[in-house]
């Protein structure tokens, strides 16, 4: 069954890619002639590219971006293809979640050899246990709802089949990754993702900005893998085996072991578990390595849902999870974990605070959730982190969608100073909106409040070093979170239409939309108090058993602590709606004025802290200028100019009334060897070949 | 355990066709096209009798197989010819890869085809006959003779600076050459025979040891290349045609590997232990050094040859870590970067071959008008960059677990390359591919051809079967490579365990 599940989606992306390869080169002709009659029949190629690149920084153009085209033929039927097999793969996925998590039937599937050599020794594998089901639920659950989706958001664009080959197989590799056995394995999921994120990011190929995010996306990610590479390097020097089995089997031996690691006695586990992390921290884009995300909301809508929101981004806090025994016994590592992830969930709430792109503020409230995962899984209550991640995938594809549902009304606007008043346009998109939000500030009894609470309670319950200060940061980010959730909506859809035009032309979605945004909200309000007992009460050990460490007190403390303490996230929730409505509903001057008052704050946060601008002076313009330098200094002055160019230069001098230059070095060359070859055989056969 | 010279016949059947090229004289069209046929059909039938070496090899032998022997020159100097686990996919790999060859350079070269044809031809024996030497004096006749026809590739059919490039390449390798022709003389005093397998079971005094690989050193390090004497390498690349540059990425850049595994490690293991720390801190600074200067170059070509050095890098790291890991690996990646960046080059030559310009400025939204070779061009771009699932990924990760063991430091360097790889990977394809087609001169390019997608589609689908399954060729040089670093340990062993002793 789960054979079915991982590579059903596979087989969508290969009958869509040949579907998109046969249309396009139906489109374009083969040929390696050259013809030169000028370019009529191209023109509207041309106009139709430049005409792209005048939209402004703020107002990304969201939609139906290929030159005015036909749709490629058989488009309907790749995203018919792609999306009942996902819906087969996505009900697979939940029998198999009973399955595992009730039935205990974990399963492992040996598939085929992949790297043997000596003692590395790496399958091909699937792994399901608790911990994977949960996962294949989340991942094929929301791609098939945003499969279902892109059906209607994508309708003007030609190359369809191509962008539901690239979702297929984005889902295939993030199922590789969860139900991997091993690291290596983990890691072809990993990067597979990536490839799969780099090409929806730049989906829109034409677009010079959808490529620059694709680009930074893919080469962010690989300075995280860079890490990911060396822990797993490391685990294979300390375990002889990259097989996660073997690993936590062999894990509890390691305690007390140093690595050399340039000249830095360090703790083995301690230096694993963090080099694995930086991984997890590119992958999840957190604090340092978290520029690439809100760039990548150049791609389409849906691949923001499904991949920047639900599934690709948690990737790293599946691994952290799933690389909880070791993790579990490297209390430093865990202490590290939390106070990024804290640091992430602080800081990328700030930033939301401020924005105006309507898809890069739901993309720093992901920065933001995903730190608070980060904060469970550094209290070592793993659970609880990915009790988070379960509902986080419902309520936030649900806004990325709804923000989709919300530009596709709109007509491709995407800044939300140009909209409002829009609840009356669309009501269904505003109904479901909203309780997205209610789910993402924590709202009682909704699927946020029973996973972020308990987070919080986590971080305050741990024994960490900075426990104290993820408790602090996920308390007020939870403030922030509700100010920017509840701004959001209130600029969007209440107050004053601000674009006439734009409002007055303001639709409902197609059905095609709606249905699974439809879902989504009610997955927001159910995902959290029915699956409460079994990811952070008392069904954990039962549910969960060997997948995930466990650690009885810290759920056990987490029941007992003040209530004062419980109601705290409330009642931030509570106060930062109270803000949002004083500042964008009852006196919307007062933003303004305060914008005017602290210039300095404002625009340190509507830069984003200046990260790119920071890591544009720090990193890639050295890169450039010192690889500009090694070219021509390096290359072409020290070795050439010493090496050939300068030997070459003097035996011009010598030869250059001798030889013709032309023909001379060839001659010269078999000549030397001709005396070479020569030489030798005559030494053997007149010095020793007659002893 | 066969009846006919199969490896003789493998080696010398492109000579024959070469003769057979020779013989069909005249200059018109038709003569033209007999010759590109007889060029096809000879490397196809050398590749049909190459596989029968495949299928009659015994992966769990570790020694020579397919010996022959013949008395040749003096006492010592023999005819002798066979393969292992080591030479047998560099062969493979030679064999395959030159059709690919031919059928490039189909349209594209129409002077002197018979000569070209001829060249290749002889290039292809000259090749073989390296990997399939067991001889000194012979393994150094195909080592260096393979040098002239390339030579010629580049000096005839080369690009506007190809006076200067072939020039270049003469004078590093000459350097090289004779220092390791002192070299051969001095093993053959030392153990009275050139003949390989004899002396990879000769003890080598430690001194000696030190002087003659530092001989081989100079000349497999300029073939590999490694840095400093890389500079060669971009020059060749960018004034050679397309199937020249393809046989230069692919195989003649191996012979500096296959050298190194051949001659270097079990003939001088302790001087190959001692130097170690040589070749990897080379390598890390070739690895970052190349791939920063990839980064900014403004020729396709230039920044493919570029990433060939880094990822040669990977290849000698891996070779002197003298784990299981690093020297199979260093194995794979070699077969790994001939079919990739093999591929990477006939893709420069498909959009060369239209605009006759390398000049990244000059392309940018070709997958507007040319969506299959976006795709092809993506995947070897992929493997490139070492995406696992792709054959890149598999000989990188190697090389690097099995560095780790022996030196922390250098696999931490090394691996900066995985994140560079994929700076400069993917800002070319962005600039060469992605955008939009808003230059005129691109407005009439067309997709590729049958013939051309018959020479990308095999290599996309050995990426990608590699990539996914590479026991084939892990397990054909299993028993070898484990041959290799048994002996390399034991002797490294043996000499600190008499220095403890002292």
């Amino acid at each position: 069954m789960v054979q079915a599940i991982v590579f059903l989606p596979l087989l969508g992306a290969i009958l869509a890619g040949l579907i998109a390869l046969v249309g396009a080169h139906g489109r374009n002709p083969s040929g390696d002639e050259v013809e030169h009659h000028g370019d009529h029949g191209h023109g509207h190629d041309a106009h139709a590219s430049t005409a792209h690149d005048d939209h402004g920084d703020d107002a990304h153009d969201d939609h139906g971006h290929g030159p005015v085209e036909p749709a490629a033929a058989g488009s309907r039927g790749a995203e018919l293809i792609t999306t009942a097999l996902l819906f087969v793969s996505a009900a697979l996925s939940w029998m198999t979640l009973v399955d595992v998590g009730f039935m205990h039937h974990d399963a492992r599937v040996q598939l085929l050899p992949w790297i043997f050599s000596g003692d590395l020794q790496v399958w091909w594998t699937l792994r399901v246990d608790t911990l994977t089901a949960v996962m294949l639920v989340v991942v094929t659950t929301v791609s098939s709802l945003v499969h279902l989706y892109s059906i209607g958001y994508m309708d003007e664009d030609p190359y369809r089949p191509r962008f539901f080959g690239y979702l297929s197989l984005f889902t295939f590799a993030m199922l590789m990754l969860v139900t991997a056995d091993n690291l290596v394995q983990l890691f072809f999921g990993w990067e597979g993702v990536g490839l799969a994120s780099y090409l929806l990011i730049g989906f829109w190929y034409q677009k010079p900005s959808a490529n620059a995010a694709a680009i930074k996306a893919f080469v962010v990610n690989r300075v995280g893998d860079f890490g990911f590479a060396l822990g797993i390097f490391a685990i294979f020097m300390l375990v002889g085996s990259t097989d996660f089995e073997t690993i936590f089997h062999a894990a509890p031996g390691l305690t007390g072991k140093t690595i050399n690691f340039l000249g830095w006695h360090a703790d083995a586990l301690t230096l694993t578990c963090l080099l694995l992390f930086m991984g997890a921290m590119g992958k999840s884009a957190q604090f340092l390595l978290h520029t690439w995300l809100p760039d990548a909301m150049e791609g389409p809508t849906p691949v923001s849902a499904l991949i920047h929101a639900a599934t690709m981004v948690t990737a790293g806090v599946f691994m952290v999870a799933r690389l909880s025994p070791l993790f579990e016994l490297a209390p430093n590592a865990q202490a590290v974990v939390m106070f990024f992830g804290a640091t992430t969930a602080f800081f990328a709430a700030t930033i939301g605070l401020v924005q105006n792109d309507i898809k890069r503020i739901v993309a720093y409230s992901t920065c933001s959730q995903l730190g608070y995962m980060f904060v469970a899984m550094g209290a070592g209550a793993y659970s609880v982190g990915m009790f988070h991640l379960f509902t986080h995938a419902f309520f936030k594809a649900l806004l990325f969608l709804g923000s989709g549902s919300v530009i596709y009304a709109m007509h491709h606007e995407q800044d939300i100073r140009n909209m409002g008043g829009l609840w009356k346009k669309i009501p269904y998109t505003y109904a479901v909106m909203v309780v997205g939000t209610l789910a993402l500030t924590g709202f009682p009894l909704t699927a946020g409040y029973f996973s972020k609470d308990a987070i919080i309670e986590s971080a305050y319950a741990a024994h960490n070093p900075f426990a104290m200060y993820g408790f602090l940061m996920t308390v007020v980010a939870a403030g922030l979170t509700s100010f920017y959730s509840w701004r959001l909506i209130f600029k969007t859809f209440h107050g004053e239409p601000h674009d006439e035009h734009h409002y007055e032309a303001a639709h409902e979605s197609p059905i095609w939309m709606l249905i699974p945004i439809g879902v989504l909200a009610v997955g927001s309000i159910l995902a959290g108090f029915p699956f409460k007992e079994l990811f952070a009460g008392h069904g954990i050990e039962e549910f969960f058993r060997e997948s995930v460490k466990m650690n009885p007190h810290i759920i056990e403390e987490m029941h007992h602590i003040p209530a004062t303490i419980a109601f705290l996230p409330t009642v931030m929730m509570v106060v930062g709606f109270l803000i949002s409505y004083l500042f964008y509903i009852q006196r919307p001057y007062i933003p303004v004025q305060l914008a005017k008052e602290q210039p300095g704050l404002y625009q340190f946060l509507l830069n984003k802290w200046y990260f790119d601008e920071l890591y544009d002076v720090i990193f890639v313009r050295p890169a450039k200028w010192i690889g500009y330098q090694l070219w021509k200094k390096g290359d072409g002055f020290i070795i050439d100019g010493f090496g050939p160019d300068g030997v070459s230069a003097r035996v011009l001098d010598v030869t250059r009334n001798v030889v013709k230059i032309q023909t001379g070095y060839l001659y010269h060359y078999a000549f030397a060897m001709l005396i070479g070859a020569a030489g030798l055989i005559t030494w053997f056969m007149f010095g020793f070949g007659g002893q | 355990m066969t009846t006919w010279p199969i490896l003789s016949v493998t080696t010398f059947l492109p000579v024959v066709g070469a003769l057979i090229v020779y013989l069909s004289r005249g200059d018109d069209e038709a003569a033209q096209r007999n010759s590109r046929w007889i060029a096809l059909w000879t490397t196809l039938i050398t590749f049909a009798v190459s596989v029968i070496l495949v299928m009659r090899f015994d992966p769990s032998n570790a020694d020579f197989q397919f010996v022959e022997k013949a008395n040749w020159l003096a006492t010592g100097i023999t005819y002798h010819m066979g393969v292992d686990g080591i030479s047998l996919p560099l062969v493979i790999l030679t064999t395959a890869i030159m059709p690919f060859c031919i059928i490039a350079s189909w349209k594209a070269i129409t002077s002197r085809v018979r000569e070209y044809m001829m060249a290749f031809l002889i290039l292809e024996t000259l090749m073989v006959g390296t990997f399939s030497a067991l001889d000194l004096v012979l393994f150094y006749l195909f080592f260096e003779g393979g040098l002239i026809p390339m030579f010629l590739i580049i000096g005839v059919w080369g690009g506007p600076r190809r006076v200067y490039a072939s020039f270049k390449f003469f004078l590093y390798t000459l350097l090289g050459s004779v220092l390791m022709l002192l070299a051969i003389m001095a093993l053959y005093w030392n153990g009275g025979t050139t003949d390989i397998p004899t002396l990879m079971h000769t003890a080598v005094p430690r001194g000696l040891q030190t002087w003659a690989w530092l001989a081989f050193f100079a000349s497999f390090a300029v073939k590999m290349p490694m840095w400093p004497v890389h500079t060669w390498l971009p020059d060749a690349h960018v004034e050679a045609p397309t199937a020249g540059s393809v046989v230069l990425a692919a195989i003649l850049l191996k012979m500096g590997g296959y050298g190194f595994l051949r001659f270097s490690l079990p003939m001088f293991p302790l001087a190959s232990h001692d130097f170690a720390p040589l070749i990897f801190t080379l390598s890390a600074i070739a690895i970052i050094y190349t791939s920063l200067v990839a980064l900014m170059q403004e020729d396709m070509k230039k920044l493919i040859a570029y990433s060939s050095v880094a990822h040669m890098g990977f290849v000698t790291m891996g070779i002197f870590a003298g784990t299981m890991q690093g020297v199979a690996g260093g194995m794979f990646q070699m077969i790994s970067h001939g079919i990739v960046s093999g591929a990477l080059f006939l893709c420069v030559g498909i959009v060369y071959d239209r605009l006759h310009t390398r000049e990244i400025a000059a392309y940018g939204g070709l997958v507007n008008r040319m969506p299959l070779y976006a795709l092809t061009f993506m995947v070897f771009t992929m493997a490139n960059v070492g995406l696992p699932g792709t054959s890149g990924f598999v000989g990188e990760f190697m090389t690097l677990i099995g560095t780790f063991k022996v030196s922390i430091t250098t696999a931490f360097f090394a691996s900066f390359g995985v994140i560079l790889s994929a700076a400069y990977a993917l800002w070319l394809y962005r600039k060469v591919v992605f955008g939009a087609l808003v230059k005129p001169s691109l407005m009439s390019m067309k997709d590729l051809t049958l013939r051309e997608c018959v020479t990308l589609f095999p290599l996309i689908a050995l990426t990608i079967l590699f990539g996914v399954y590479p026991k084939p060729v892990l397990d054909m040089s299993a028993a070898s490579v484990q041959q290799l670093v048994n002996n390399y340990n034991t002797a490294v062993t043996a000499v600190k365990a008499a220095a403890l002793l002292q």
